[in-house]
């Protein structure tokens, strides 16, 4: 009962969404059935608000390794919610002056706004800035020319790069746009760049995405038929 | 003399009054046309009008501010608006309208002052229907039919016994050997399901082969951590690899607290994983499910301690990320492969084979596009140009499925 029921629910709105692509008049279902998904999804985020408090007062209380960014974690869980759910520093709405909880909880100047603006976003930046040492690091692992095809990949790589870049296009520039009857300023690294990028590039990622569209058709299958039932825990019934 | 002097003034000031009106007010636009929308549940009108000639970029300020599109049912008296346009645009659908009820538009040019030209009015009258099915994506629903049909058949044929070859998947052999290798080192194993939430596909197939990875950590006894973006894949996460320990004969060694939500942020729930990873240091780290901007962050931090490293996703842009830092990588199809090849069960297997048959027809399909367009290129052949635009305007197309 505990699988069967969820594999009922799971078959019906995925063949209800799947008729509402094709069937005009059952379009409304469809959305109907993504409404209830995102009502479940609001009421979830309770639960894991919930986790979240409960993992981390354990890690501090058991003195955990880095028991401190628990503490760091729940001080700024806790100041969040709180001056978004009281709405410090909003202004009430032109519609509503007399009553001062009517303004938006992210207003302008808002202590909600302050907290998004000046500790969200820069962190988040920081995390994304990040990525660019990373890329590094990996190109280098990458790139290196261990065999044949890590040379075609180093060459291939090097050209686009150069090509995506102002020393590319200064570089051969001097190539002119014809000569001897034959378009040579293809041989220009910008445009050699152009030429692998949607030439040998796109007809790998097109057939990629091919395997992919047919993965997601037959998987989605399994999970509608009841055939694949690992995500409910078990393949017994 | 008086009466003269009075009769002209009286005539100056209407004439000026009606030449102000005449500068005021746009002419109107022409050529209204309203039809109804195709492939709709009938509730939808397209109108679509020339613009006025008062309506341009280049005088300023503009003599055309805003269209007013307008409706009446046949047999109703008055013109009620259904919308309005800023200048330039010459289209509107109004999706307000009553299936099977006849309907009249009109469409009015609205000048500065709020000065409205005369009305233009469709030459016809307009029903909208309701179609029972949606013609522009018949093709596509023949070919959905096609491919699941063949999955299907697959799974029916490998369920009565016969054998099936399944070729081997690197990535997924070394599951075993990443959980194994964790084991004997005595550190966990760490597996991220990405950062999308349930209702997405490639977190099913990730949960999926989270079901196996849990399996091996149970039977292994190593311990198994399972940072989350969502709190719905949380439980699903955790009612997974509770039934695997169960599955094992292991309930004892499953510990609900492994398995914890982080944030739904998506930099947030990297700077948890990252941390984690970095203070338990796990020897065996599998990322499966949707990845962004993330996927490097996670796996130069994984190659940074050492750990044995396997990545599944189907998101494109983010796969050479993986291949880069990662010892195995399941690109796209192998990844959506990985819980049938992983659970070795006949019926699971059969879906396999459909989705190489599937993967025929769009290579034949390919085949026949790109010789029918190569033919039209080279040759003056009406034939292929025809087999040509056929395959561009249906099949791929929205336009039904016969000419």
């Amino acid at each position: 009962m505990k699988r069967t029921v969820p594999l009922i629910i799971a078959g019906t709105v995925g063949f209800v969404l799947i008729v509402s692509y094709f069937i005009p008049y059952t379009e409304s279902w469809g959305e109907d059935a993504m409404t209830w998904f995102n009502i479940l999804a609001a009421i979830a985020f309770v639960l894991g608000a919930g986790n979240l408090v409960k993992m981390h007062l354990k890690k501090i209380s058991d003195q955990q390794a880095g028991w401190g960014y628990s503490a760091i974690t729940l001080a700024a869980f806790f100041f969040t919610l709180i001056v978004g759910m009281l709405k410090i520093g909003v202004t009430p709405s032109e519609k509503y002056p007399t009553n001062a909880w009517a303004g938006p909880y992210d207003q302008a100047g808002s202590a909600f706004r302050w907290v998004y603006d000046y500790l969200f976003l820069p962190l988040s930046a920081t995390m994304f800035a990040m990525l660019a040492f990373y890329i590094a690091s990996a190109a280098f692992r990458a790139f290196r020319a261990k065999n044949v095809e890590a040379i075609a990949l180093l060459t291939t790589a090097f050209i686009v790069l150069l090509g995506r870049t102002y020393a590319g296009v200064w570089l051969t520039d001097w190539i002119p746009e014809e000569s001897i009857g034959l378009e040579a300023d293809a041989l220009r690294l910008d445009n050699v760049t152009g030429t692998i990028m949607n030439t040998f590039n796109l007809a790998g990622m097109r057939a990629i995405t091919i395997g992919i569209a047919l993965g997601v058709a037959s998987t989605s299958l399994k999970v509608l038929l009841g055939v694949d039932r690992s995500y409910l825990g078990s393949t017994d019934d | 003399m008086r009466f003269h002097h009075a009769a002209l003034i009286l005539a100056l000031i209407l004439g000026w009054n009606a030449m102000a009106h005449s500068q005021d007010a746009p002419r109107p636009p022409s050529d209204v046309i309203a039809v109804d929308q195709p492939n709709d549940v009938g509730n939808t009108v397209d109108v679509s009008w020339s613009l006025s000639p008062d309506d341009r970029a280049d005088v300023s300020p503009r003599l055309v501010t805003r269209y007013d599109v307008y409706r009446r049912a046949v047999g109703e008296e008055e013109f009620v608006k259904v919308g309005d346009q800023p200048p330039g645009a010459s289209t509107l659908a109004d999706s307000n309208a009553v299936r099977d009820t006849e309907y009249l538009y009109q469409v009015v040019a609205v000048g500065p002052d709020e000065a409205e030209s005369a009305p233009a009015a469709a030459a016809a009258t307009v029903v909208p229907r309701m179609e029972y099915f949606r013609r522009d994506r018949a093709w596509f629903a023949v070919i959905v039919f096609c491919i699941c049909s063949t999955v299907v058949a697959f799974i029916v044929i490998a369920r009565s016994g016969r054998e099936l070859y399944i070729r081997k998947i690197p990535g997924l052999e070394a599951v075993d050997e990443a959980v194994g290798r964790a084991t004997e080192m005595g550190r966990d194993c760490l597996f991220v399901p990405g950062i999308m939430d349930i209702n997405d596909i490639q977190t099913v197939a990730g949960i999926n082969v989270l079901s196996r990875v849990s399996q091996l950590t149970a039977e292994f006894g190593a311990r198994l951590e399972v940072p989350t973006a969502r709190s719905l894949v949380m439980t699903a996460a955790r009612e997974t690899v509770e039934a695997s320990y169960y599955a094992a004969g292991r309930p004892d060694a499953y510990n609900e607290d492994d398995i914890y939500y982080i944030s739904d942020e998506q930099f947030g729930y990297v700077a948890g994983a990252m941390g984690a990873m970095v203070r338990e240091r796990p020897a065996a780290c599998f990322y499966m499910g949707v990845f962004y901007a993330e996927s490097l962050l996670l796996a130069e931090t994984g190659n940074s301690i050492g750990a044995i490293q396997v990545a599944g996703t189907a998101m494109p842009a983010q796969l050479p990320f993986f291949v880069a830092a990662c010892d195995y990588t399941l690109i796209g199809e192998e990844f959506f492969a990985a819980s049938a090849y992983l659970s070795g069960e006949a019926s699971q297997l059969g879906s396999l084979r459909g989705q190489d048959v599937g993967k025929l027809l769009v290579a034949f399909l390919l085949l026949v596009g790109c010789s029918a367009a190569t033919i039209a290129g080279l040759t003056d052949s009406d034939s292929a140009e025809t087999a040509l635009t056929f395959i561009k305007d249906h099949v791929l197309g929205d336009k039904g499925f016969l000419p």
